[in-house]
Protein backbone atom coordinates (compact mmCIF):
# COMPACT_ATOMS: atom_id res chain seq x y z
CA UNK A 1 0.00 0.00 0.00
CA UNK A 2 2.82 2.36 0.96
CA UNK A 3 4.38 1.83 -2.47
CA UNK A 4 1.42 3.30 -4.37
CA UNK A 5 3.17 6.63 -4.94
CA UNK A 6 5.75 4.85 -7.09
CA UNK A 7 3.22 4.33 -9.87
CA UNK A 8 2.86 8.10 -10.24
CA UNK A 9 6.58 8.83 -10.62
CA UNK A 10 7.11 7.47 -14.14
CA UNK A 11 4.16 9.27 -15.78
CA UNK A 12 5.01 12.53 -14.00
CA UNK A 13 8.66 12.31 -15.07
CA UNK A 14 7.65 11.50 -18.65
CA UNK A 15 5.17 14.37 -18.83
CA UNK A 16 7.68 16.85 -17.38
CA UNK A 17 10.38 15.58 -19.74
CA UNK A 18 8.00 16.05 -22.69
CA UNK A 19 7.11 19.54 -21.44
CA UNK A 20 10.77 20.45 -21.11
CA UNK A 21 11.75 18.96 -24.48
CA UNK A 22 8.88 20.70 -26.31
CA UNK A 23 9.44 24.07 -24.62
CA UNK A 24 9.64 26.71 -27.34
CA UNK A 25 9.74 24.09 -30.11
CA UNK A 26 7.45 24.56 -33.10
CA UNK A 27 6.27 21.15 -34.29
CA UNK A 28 3.50 19.87 -36.54
CA UNK A 29 3.78 16.34 -35.17
CA UNK A 30 4.21 16.68 -31.42
CA UNK A 31 2.86 19.01 -28.76
CA UNK A 32 3.80 19.95 -25.22
CA UNK A 33 1.57 18.47 -22.49
CA UNK A 34 0.57 21.97 -21.37
CA UNK A 35 -0.54 22.83 -24.91
CA UNK A 36 -2.53 19.59 -25.04
CA UNK A 37 -4.14 20.42 -21.67
CA UNK A 38 -5.27 23.86 -22.82
CA UNK A 39 -6.47 22.37 -26.13
CA UNK A 40 -8.45 19.86 -24.08
CA UNK A 41 -10.13 22.67 -22.13
CA UNK A 42 -10.99 24.43 -25.40
CA UNK A 43 -12.38 21.28 -27.04
CA UNK A 44 -14.43 20.57 -23.91
CA UNK A 45 -15.73 24.15 -23.80
CA UNK A 46 -16.87 24.32 -27.44
CA UNK A 47 -18.55 20.89 -27.28
CA UNK A 48 -16.42 19.16 -29.96
CA UNK A 49 -15.09 16.72 -27.38
CA UNK A 50 -18.51 15.74 -26.07
CA UNK A 51 -20.01 15.25 -29.51
CA UNK A 52 -17.12 13.00 -30.59
CA UNK A 53 -17.31 11.07 -27.31
CA UNK A 54 -21.06 10.63 -27.73
CA UNK A 55 -20.61 9.33 -31.28
CA UNK A 56 -17.92 6.83 -30.31
CA UNK A 57 -19.54 5.58 -27.11
CA UNK A 58 -23.00 5.54 -28.72
CA UNK A 59 -21.90 3.28 -31.57
CA UNK A 60 -19.86 1.11 -29.18
CA UNK A 61 -22.91 0.65 -26.95
CA UNK A 62 -25.25 -0.09 -29.86
CA UNK A 63 -22.72 -2.57 -31.27
CA UNK A 64 -22.35 -4.34 -27.93
CA UNK A 65 -26.13 -4.58 -27.54
CA UNK A 66 -26.67 -5.91 -31.08
CA UNK A 67 -23.63 -8.16 -31.48
CA UNK A 68 -23.35 -9.17 -27.84
CA UNK A 69 -27.09 -9.86 -27.63
CA UNK A 70 -27.03 -12.08 -30.72
CA UNK A 71 -23.87 -13.78 -29.42
CA UNK A 72 -25.56 -14.39 -26.07
CA UNK A 73 -28.61 -16.02 -27.64
CA UNK A 74 -26.54 -18.15 -30.05
CA UNK A 75 -24.07 -19.06 -27.29
CA UNK A 76 -26.90 -20.24 -25.02
CA UNK A 77 -28.35 -22.28 -27.86
CA UNK A 78 -25.00 -23.89 -28.72
CA UNK A 79 -24.19 -24.44 -25.06
CA UNK A 80 -27.48 -26.20 -24.32
CA UNK A 81 -27.67 -28.48 -27.32
CA UNK A 82 -24.84 -30.80 -28.26
CA UNK A 83 -26.38 -31.42 -31.70
CA UNK A 84 -26.56 -27.71 -32.52
CA UNK A 85 -23.01 -27.14 -31.25
CA UNK A 86 -21.64 -29.96 -33.43
CA UNK A 87 -23.49 -28.70 -36.48
CA UNK A 88 -22.54 -25.03 -36.05
CA UNK A 89 -18.94 -25.32 -34.87
CA UNK A 90 -17.36 -25.50 -38.35
CA UNK A 91 -19.28 -22.44 -39.58
CA UNK A 92 -18.29 -20.51 -36.45
CA UNK A 93 -14.63 -21.51 -36.81
CA UNK A 94 -14.65 -20.37 -40.46
CA UNK A 95 -16.34 -17.01 -39.84
CA UNK A 96 -14.72 -16.04 -36.54
CA UNK A 97 -11.15 -15.42 -37.82
CA UNK A 98 -12.30 -12.81 -40.38
CA UNK A 99 -10.67 -9.59 -39.08
CA UNK A 100 -13.41 -7.12 -38.16
CA UNK A 101 -11.77 -4.30 -40.15
CA UNK A 102 -11.96 -6.45 -43.30
CA UNK A 103 -15.74 -6.02 -43.03
CA UNK A 104 -15.42 -2.21 -43.29
CA UNK A 105 -15.58 -2.10 -47.14
CA UNK A 106 -18.58 -4.47 -47.17
CA UNK A 107 -20.44 -2.39 -44.58
CA UNK A 108 -19.41 0.74 -46.48
CA UNK A 109 -21.10 -0.57 -49.65
CA UNK A 110 -24.20 -1.63 -47.72
CA UNK A 111 -24.68 1.34 -45.39
CA UNK A 112 -22.48 4.23 -46.56
CA UNK A 113 -20.72 6.41 -44.01
CA UNK A 114 -22.33 7.00 -40.64
CA UNK A 115 -23.66 5.29 -37.55
CA UNK A 116 -24.84 2.09 -39.24
CA UNK A 117 -21.42 1.35 -40.77
CA UNK A 118 -19.71 1.63 -37.42
CA UNK A 119 -22.37 -0.22 -35.42
CA UNK A 120 -22.38 -3.12 -37.90
CA UNK A 121 -18.59 -3.60 -37.64
CA UNK A 122 -18.65 -3.37 -33.83
CA UNK A 123 -21.53 -5.85 -33.65
CA UNK A 124 -19.59 -8.28 -35.88
CA UNK A 125 -16.53 -7.94 -33.64
CA UNK A 126 -18.54 -8.45 -30.42
CA UNK A 127 -20.58 -11.38 -31.69
CA UNK A 128 -17.80 -14.00 -31.63
CA UNK A 129 -16.25 -13.56 -28.17
CA UNK A 130 -19.74 -13.39 -26.64
CA UNK A 131 -20.88 -16.52 -28.49
CA UNK A 132 -17.82 -18.59 -27.62
CA UNK A 133 -17.61 -17.48 -23.98
CA UNK A 134 -21.36 -17.87 -23.34
CA UNK A 135 -21.22 -21.36 -24.82
CA UNK A 136 -18.40 -22.36 -22.50
CA UNK A 137 -20.12 -20.62 -19.55
CA UNK A 138 -23.20 -22.79 -20.11
CA UNK A 139 -21.01 -25.88 -20.48
CA UNK A 140 -19.53 -25.19 -17.03
CA UNK A 141 -22.90 -24.92 -15.29
CA UNK A 142 -23.26 -27.52 -12.54
CA UNK A 143 -24.87 -30.55 -14.27
CA UNK A 144 -27.16 -31.19 -11.31
CA UNK A 145 -29.01 -27.98 -12.13
CA UNK A 146 -30.27 -29.66 -15.29
CA UNK A 147 -31.57 -32.53 -13.15
CA UNK A 148 -33.22 -30.00 -10.84
CA UNK A 149 -34.94 -28.50 -13.87
CA UNK A 150 -36.20 -31.96 -14.84
CA UNK A 151 -37.48 -32.75 -11.35
CA UNK A 152 -39.26 -29.41 -11.13
CA UNK A 153 -40.71 -30.07 -14.61
CA UNK A 154 -39.66 -26.62 -15.77
CA UNK A 155 -40.33 -25.76 -19.39
CA UNK A 156 -37.10 -25.31 -21.38
CA UNK A 157 -37.73 -21.56 -21.48
CA UNK A 158 -38.14 -21.14 -17.74
CA UNK A 159 -35.26 -23.48 -16.89
CA UNK A 160 -32.98 -21.30 -19.04
CA UNK A 161 -34.29 -18.09 -17.49
CA UNK A 162 -34.48 -19.31 -13.87
CA UNK A 163 -31.53 -21.71 -13.59
CA UNK A 164 -29.05 -21.66 -16.46
CA UNK A 165 -28.61 -17.91 -17.03
CA UNK A 166 -28.29 -17.07 -13.31
CA UNK A 167 -25.76 -19.89 -12.89
CA UNK A 168 -23.71 -18.80 -15.91
CA UNK A 169 -24.10 -15.07 -15.23
CA UNK A 170 -20.70 -14.40 -13.62
CA UNK A 171 -18.90 -15.82 -16.65
CA UNK A 172 -21.28 -14.08 -19.05
CA UNK A 173 -20.45 -10.80 -17.32
CA UNK A 174 -16.75 -11.42 -17.93
CA UNK A 175 -17.60 -11.93 -21.62
CA UNK A 176 -19.61 -8.69 -21.59
CA UNK A 177 -16.66 -6.82 -20.07
CA UNK A 178 -14.39 -8.20 -22.80
CA UNK A 179 -16.94 -7.16 -25.48
CA UNK A 180 -17.08 -3.58 -24.19
CA UNK A 181 -13.29 -3.36 -24.47
CA UNK A 182 -13.37 -4.80 -27.99
CA UNK A 183 -16.21 -2.43 -28.95
CA UNK A 184 -14.26 0.69 -27.91
CA UNK A 185 -11.13 -0.41 -29.77
CA UNK A 186 -13.08 -1.32 -32.91
CA UNK A 187 -15.11 1.92 -32.78
CA UNK A 188 -11.95 4.05 -32.75
CA UNK A 189 -10.37 1.85 -35.43
CA UNK A 190 -13.35 2.18 -37.78
CA UNK A 191 -13.31 5.94 -37.25
CA UNK A 192 -9.59 6.12 -37.98
CA UNK A 193 -9.81 3.92 -41.08
CA UNK A 194 -13.02 5.10 -42.70
CA UNK A 195 -15.93 6.61 -40.81
CA UNK A 196 -15.92 10.43 -40.49
CA UNK A 197 -17.28 10.77 -36.94
CA UNK A 198 -16.29 10.21 -33.34
CA UNK A 199 -13.02 10.36 -31.43
CA UNK A 200 -10.98 8.44 -34.01
CA UNK A 201 -11.92 10.82 -36.82
CA UNK A 202 -11.31 13.89 -34.69
CA UNK A 203 -7.77 12.60 -34.04
CA UNK A 204 -7.14 12.05 -37.76
CA UNK A 205 -8.60 15.49 -38.46
CA UNK A 206 -6.37 17.11 -35.82
CA UNK A 207 -3.32 15.49 -37.41
CA UNK A 208 -4.30 16.48 -40.95
CA UNK A 209 -5.00 20.07 -39.98
CA UNK A 210 -1.63 20.20 -38.18
CA UNK A 211 -3.04 20.64 -34.67
CA UNK A 212 -0.94 18.14 -32.69
CA UNK A 213 -2.14 19.68 -29.40
CA UNK A 214 -5.74 18.69 -30.27
CA UNK A 215 -4.54 15.25 -31.33
CA UNK A 216 -2.77 14.60 -28.03
CA UNK A 217 -5.69 16.00 -26.01
CA UNK A 218 -8.07 13.59 -27.80
CA UNK A 219 -5.58 10.73 -27.46
CA UNK A 220 -5.25 11.20 -23.70
CA UNK A 221 -9.03 11.48 -23.38
CA UNK A 222 -9.54 8.28 -25.40
CA UNK A 223 -7.06 6.44 -23.20
CA UNK A 224 -8.64 7.78 -20.02
CA UNK A 225 -12.10 6.80 -21.26
CA UNK A 226 -11.03 3.25 -22.14
CA UNK A 227 -9.21 2.81 -18.86
CA UNK A 228 -11.99 4.14 -16.64
CA UNK A 229 -14.72 2.14 -18.40
CA UNK A 230 -12.63 -1.01 -18.01
CA UNK A 231 -11.84 -0.29 -14.36
CA UNK A 232 -15.47 0.60 -13.65
CA UNK A 233 -16.77 -2.65 -15.12
CA UNK A 234 -14.14 -4.64 -13.22
CA UNK A 235 -15.14 -3.15 -9.87
CA UNK A 236 -18.82 -3.66 -10.75
CA UNK A 237 -18.03 -7.31 -11.46
CA UNK A 238 -16.24 -7.67 -8.13
CA UNK A 239 -19.17 -6.14 -6.29
CA UNK A 240 -21.89 -8.11 -8.11
CA UNK A 241 -20.20 -11.49 -8.02
CA UNK A 242 -18.15 -11.20 -4.83
CA UNK A 243 -19.57 -14.51 -3.60
CA UNK A 244 -18.39 -16.22 -6.75
CA UNK A 245 -14.77 -17.37 -6.54
CA UNK A 246 -12.37 -18.31 -9.28
CA UNK A 247 -13.20 -15.49 -11.67
CA UNK A 248 -10.46 -13.39 -13.12
CA UNK B 1 -20.39 -37.72 -38.03
CA UNK B 2 -19.63 -34.37 -36.40
CA UNK B 3 -17.74 -33.27 -39.50
CA UNK B 4 -20.56 -34.25 -41.83
CA UNK B 5 -23.02 -32.17 -39.82
CA UNK B 6 -20.65 -29.22 -39.77
CA UNK B 7 -20.05 -29.39 -43.52
CA UNK B 8 -23.79 -29.76 -44.14
CA UNK B 9 -24.47 -26.54 -42.22
CA UNK B 10 -21.75 -24.68 -44.13
CA UNK B 11 -23.22 -25.97 -47.41
CA UNK B 12 -26.70 -24.90 -46.30
CA UNK B 13 -25.43 -21.40 -45.45
CA UNK B 14 -23.75 -21.16 -48.87
CA UNK B 15 -27.03 -22.22 -50.55
CA UNK B 16 -28.91 -19.60 -48.55
CA UNK B 17 -26.34 -16.97 -49.61
CA UNK B 18 -26.67 -18.09 -53.26
CA UNK B 19 -30.47 -17.94 -53.06
CA UNK B 20 -30.39 -14.49 -51.48
CA UNK B 21 -28.04 -13.18 -54.15
CA UNK B 22 -29.88 -14.83 -57.03
CA UNK B 23 -33.34 -13.70 -55.94
CA UNK B 24 -32.19 -10.09 -55.78
CA UNK B 25 -33.57 -9.89 -52.22
CA UNK B 26 -30.29 -8.19 -51.34
CA UNK B 27 -28.90 -5.95 -54.07
CA UNK B 28 -26.11 -7.56 -56.07
CA UNK B 29 -24.14 -4.33 -55.81
CA UNK B 30 -23.04 -5.34 -52.33
CA UNK B 31 -23.84 -9.04 -52.15
CA UNK B 32 -22.29 -11.09 -54.98
CA UNK B 33 -23.33 -14.72 -55.27
CA UNK B 34 -20.89 -17.17 -53.67
CA UNK B 35 -20.18 -18.53 -57.15
CA UNK B 36 -19.21 -15.09 -58.45
CA UNK B 37 -17.07 -14.48 -55.36
CA UNK B 38 -15.20 -17.77 -55.68
CA UNK B 39 -14.73 -17.17 -59.41
CA UNK B 40 -13.22 -13.78 -58.58
CA UNK B 41 -11.01 -15.48 -56.01
CA UNK B 42 -9.75 -18.14 -58.44
CA UNK B 43 -9.35 -15.62 -61.23
CA UNK B 44 -7.45 -13.21 -58.99
CA UNK B 45 -5.15 -15.95 -57.76
CA UNK B 46 -4.37 -17.44 -61.17
CA UNK B 47 -4.46 -14.40 -63.51
CA UNK B 48 -4.49 -11.40 -61.21
CA UNK B 49 -2.22 -10.22 -58.43
CA UNK B 50 -4.34 -11.48 -55.51
CA UNK B 51 -1.60 -13.92 -54.47
CA UNK B 52 0.99 -11.14 -54.42
CA UNK B 53 -1.31 -8.85 -52.42
CA UNK B 54 -1.86 -11.63 -49.89
CA UNK B 55 1.89 -12.06 -49.51
CA UNK B 56 2.27 -8.28 -49.06
CA UNK B 57 -0.25 -8.25 -46.23
CA UNK B 58 1.34 -11.30 -44.57
CA UNK B 59 4.73 -9.59 -44.88
CA UNK B 60 3.55 -6.34 -43.20
CA UNK B 61 1.85 -8.31 -40.46
CA UNK B 62 4.81 -10.61 -39.80
CA UNK B 63 7.50 -7.89 -39.68
CA UNK B 64 5.50 -5.79 -37.23
CA UNK B 65 4.63 -8.83 -35.16
CA UNK B 66 8.22 -10.10 -34.99
CA UNK B 67 9.44 -6.67 -33.92
CA UNK B 68 6.73 -6.57 -31.25
CA UNK B 69 7.66 -10.07 -30.03
CA UNK B 70 11.37 -9.19 -29.79
CA UNK B 71 10.78 -5.94 -27.90
CA UNK B 72 7.92 -7.40 -25.84
CA UNK B 73 9.79 -10.47 -24.63
CA UNK B 74 13.05 -8.54 -24.09
CA UNK B 75 11.49 -5.66 -22.16
CA UNK B 76 9.01 -8.00 -20.48
CA UNK B 77 11.85 -10.14 -19.13
CA UNK B 78 13.71 -7.13 -17.76
CA UNK B 79 10.63 -5.60 -16.12
CA UNK B 80 9.15 -8.91 -14.99
CA UNK B 81 12.31 -10.18 -13.31
CA UNK B 82 12.61 -7.18 -11.00
CA UNK B 83 9.88 -6.51 -8.45
CA UNK B 84 11.23 -2.97 -8.04
CA UNK B 85 10.82 -2.12 -11.73
CA UNK B 86 7.37 -3.71 -11.67
CA UNK B 87 6.27 -1.48 -8.79
CA UNK B 88 7.44 1.64 -10.65
CA UNK B 89 6.18 0.75 -14.13
CA UNK B 90 3.15 -1.52 -13.89
CA UNK B 91 0.57 1.19 -13.00
CA UNK B 92 1.60 3.18 -16.11
CA UNK B 93 1.47 0.08 -18.32
CA UNK B 94 -1.94 -0.90 -16.94
CA UNK B 95 -3.34 2.55 -17.77
CA UNK B 96 -1.89 2.46 -21.29
CA UNK B 97 -3.09 -1.07 -22.01
CA UNK B 98 -6.75 -0.27 -22.94
CA UNK B 99 -5.69 2.55 -25.31
CA UNK B 100 -6.84 1.45 -28.79
CA UNK B 101 -3.72 0.68 -30.84
CA UNK B 102 -5.22 2.38 -33.88
CA UNK B 103 -5.47 5.69 -32.00
CA UNK B 104 -1.68 5.93 -32.33
CA UNK B 105 -2.07 5.96 -36.13
CA UNK B 106 -2.45 9.79 -36.35
CA UNK B 107 0.58 10.24 -34.08
CA UNK B 108 2.73 7.98 -36.24
CA UNK B 109 1.44 9.66 -39.42
CA UNK B 110 2.62 12.96 -37.95
CA UNK B 111 6.02 11.51 -37.09
CA UNK B 112 6.73 9.33 -40.13
CA UNK B 113 4.29 10.54 -42.79
CA UNK B 114 2.45 8.03 -45.00
CA UNK B 115 5.46 5.73 -45.25
CA UNK B 116 6.04 1.98 -44.87
CA UNK B 117 7.79 2.78 -41.57
CA UNK B 118 4.57 4.32 -40.25
CA UNK B 119 2.65 1.09 -40.93
CA UNK B 120 5.44 -0.96 -39.36
CA UNK B 121 5.47 1.28 -36.27
CA UNK B 122 1.69 1.07 -35.88
CA UNK B 123 1.66 -2.73 -36.16
CA UNK B 124 4.64 -3.17 -33.84
CA UNK B 125 3.31 -0.73 -31.24
CA UNK B 126 -0.18 -2.25 -31.25
CA UNK B 127 0.91 -5.87 -31.00
CA UNK B 128 3.59 -5.06 -28.42
CA UNK B 129 1.15 -4.80 -25.50
CA UNK B 130 -0.21 -8.35 -25.38
CA UNK B 131 3.33 -9.81 -25.58
CA UNK B 132 4.86 -7.36 -23.09
CA UNK B 133 2.16 -7.69 -20.43
CA UNK B 134 1.92 -11.48 -20.78
CA UNK B 135 5.70 -11.85 -20.47
CA UNK B 136 5.79 -9.62 -17.38
CA UNK B 137 3.00 -11.68 -15.88
CA UNK B 138 4.85 -14.89 -16.67
CA UNK B 139 8.00 -13.64 -14.94
CA UNK B 140 6.08 -12.20 -11.99
CA UNK B 141 4.43 -15.56 -11.30
CA UNK B 142 7.69 -17.53 -10.95
CA UNK B 143 7.47 -19.95 -8.02
CA UNK B 144 9.38 -18.22 -5.14
CA UNK B 145 11.33 -21.40 -4.46
CA UNK B 146 12.82 -21.22 -7.96
CA UNK B 147 14.27 -17.85 -6.97
CA UNK B 148 15.93 -19.58 -4.03
CA UNK B 149 17.20 -22.32 -6.32
CA UNK B 150 18.70 -19.64 -8.56
CA UNK B 151 20.45 -18.06 -5.57
CA UNK B 152 21.73 -21.43 -4.33
CA UNK B 153 23.18 -22.22 -7.75
CA UNK B 154 24.67 -18.70 -7.86
CA UNK B 155 23.11 -18.12 -11.27
CA UNK B 156 23.86 -14.74 -12.78
CA UNK B 157 20.80 -12.63 -13.59
CA UNK B 158 21.14 -13.40 -17.30
CA UNK B 159 21.45 -17.13 -16.63
CA UNK B 160 18.46 -16.98 -14.32
CA UNK B 161 16.35 -15.28 -17.01
CA UNK B 162 17.48 -17.75 -19.66
CA UNK B 163 17.30 -20.98 -17.65
CA UNK B 164 14.43 -20.42 -15.23
CA UNK B 165 12.58 -17.21 -16.08
CA UNK B 166 11.93 -17.65 -19.81
CA UNK B 167 10.79 -21.30 -19.69
CA UNK B 168 8.49 -20.30 -16.85
CA UNK B 169 7.07 -17.33 -18.78
CA UNK B 170 6.78 -19.25 -22.07
CA UNK B 171 3.11 -20.31 -21.74
CA UNK B 172 2.05 -16.72 -21.01
CA UNK B 173 4.34 -15.24 -23.66
CA UNK B 174 3.05 -17.64 -26.33
CA UNK B 175 -0.57 -16.82 -25.47
CA UNK B 176 0.33 -13.13 -25.74
CA UNK B 177 2.04 -13.71 -29.09
CA UNK B 178 -1.06 -15.44 -30.44
CA UNK B 179 -3.24 -12.50 -29.44
CA UNK B 180 -0.63 -10.12 -30.84
CA UNK B 181 -0.76 -11.78 -34.27
CA UNK B 182 -4.51 -11.15 -34.48
CA UNK B 183 -3.90 -7.50 -33.58
CA UNK B 184 -1.06 -7.33 -36.14
CA UNK B 185 -3.32 -8.56 -38.96
CA UNK B 186 -6.01 -5.99 -38.08
CA UNK B 187 -3.47 -3.16 -37.96
CA UNK B 188 -1.82 -4.28 -41.21
CA UNK B 189 -5.22 -3.99 -42.92
CA UNK B 190 -5.85 -0.55 -41.36
CA UNK B 191 -2.36 0.60 -42.35
CA UNK B 192 -2.86 -0.51 -45.95
CA UNK B 193 -6.27 1.17 -46.09
CA UNK B 194 -4.77 4.49 -44.96
CA UNK B 195 -1.53 4.57 -46.93
CA UNK B 196 -0.67 3.61 -50.47
CA UNK B 197 0.99 0.38 -49.33
CA UNK B 198 0.17 -2.58 -51.54
CA UNK B 199 -1.86 -5.27 -49.85
CA UNK B 200 -5.27 -6.83 -49.38
CA UNK B 201 -6.47 -4.02 -47.08
CA UNK B 202 -6.07 -1.45 -49.84
CA UNK B 203 -7.35 -3.85 -52.49
CA UNK B 204 -10.68 -4.51 -50.74
CA UNK B 205 -11.23 -0.80 -50.08
CA UNK B 206 -10.60 -0.05 -53.78
CA UNK B 207 -12.89 -2.91 -54.81
CA UNK B 208 -15.64 -1.44 -52.62
CA UNK B 209 -15.15 2.07 -54.03
CA UNK B 210 -15.48 0.82 -57.58
CA UNK B 211 -18.42 -1.47 -56.68
CA UNK B 212 -16.55 -4.68 -57.60
CA UNK B 213 -18.28 -6.67 -54.88
CA UNK B 214 -17.06 -10.10 -56.10
CA UNK B 215 -13.42 -8.97 -55.80
CA UNK B 216 -14.21 -7.42 -52.42
CA UNK B 217 -15.59 -10.70 -51.08
CA UNK B 218 -12.66 -12.64 -52.54
CA UNK B 219 -10.27 -10.38 -50.59
CA UNK B 220 -12.26 -10.71 -47.37
CA UNK B 221 -12.23 -14.51 -47.77
CA UNK B 222 -8.45 -14.45 -48.13
CA UNK B 223 -8.10 -12.27 -45.02
CA UNK B 224 -10.27 -14.70 -43.08
CA UNK B 225 -8.07 -17.53 -44.35
CA UNK B 226 -4.92 -15.70 -43.16
CA UNK B 227 -6.49 -15.26 -39.73
CA UNK B 228 -7.52 -18.93 -39.61
CA UNK B 229 -4.09 -20.22 -40.66
CA UNK B 230 -2.15 -17.93 -38.30
CA UNK B 231 -4.26 -19.02 -35.36
CA UNK B 232 -3.95 -22.71 -36.22
CA UNK B 233 -0.20 -22.38 -36.74
CA UNK B 234 0.45 -20.69 -33.41
CA UNK B 235 -1.88 -23.09 -31.59
CA UNK B 236 0.21 -25.95 -33.00
CA UNK B 237 3.45 -24.23 -31.93
CA UNK B 238 1.99 -23.72 -28.46
CA UNK B 239 1.04 -27.38 -28.15
CA UNK B 240 4.48 -28.44 -29.36
CA UNK B 241 6.46 -26.04 -27.19
CA UNK B 242 4.41 -26.67 -24.09
CA UNK B 243 4.10 -30.45 -24.38
CA UNK B 244 6.48 -30.78 -21.38
CA UNK B 245 3.85 -29.16 -19.20
CA UNK B 246 1.51 -32.14 -19.40
CA UNK B 247 4.13 -34.49 -18.00
CA UNK B 248 4.33 -32.74 -14.67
Amino acid sequence: MSGKWRGWVVPLVLVSAAEFAMHGVQSYALAAPSAAASAFAELAADGTLWRATFETLGSALAGVVLGGGLGLVLGLWLGLSRTVADAASLSVELLRPIPSVAMIPIALLAFGFGWRLEIAIIAFACLWPMLVLTKSAVAQVEPRLFEVAQVLRLTPMSSVLKLIIPAALPRIFVAFRLCVGVALVVAVTVEIAANPQGLGYSMILAQQTLHPENLFAMLAWTGLLGWSIGAGLLSLQRRLFAHYGGLQ
Amino acid sequence: MRWIKGIAVVAALLCLWQAMAASGFVSRVFLPSPIAASQALLNGLTHGNLGLLTLNTIEHMTYGWLLACLIGIGLGSLIGISSTLRAWLMPTLEVLRPLPASSMVPVFIGLFGFTPNMVLAVIAFGSLWPVLLATIHGFASIEPRLNEVGRMLRLSRAAFIWKIGLPNALPDALAGMRLALTVALILAIVGEMLTSQQGLGRAILFAARSFRSADLFAGVMLLGLIGLCCNALLAAVERRALSWQNHR
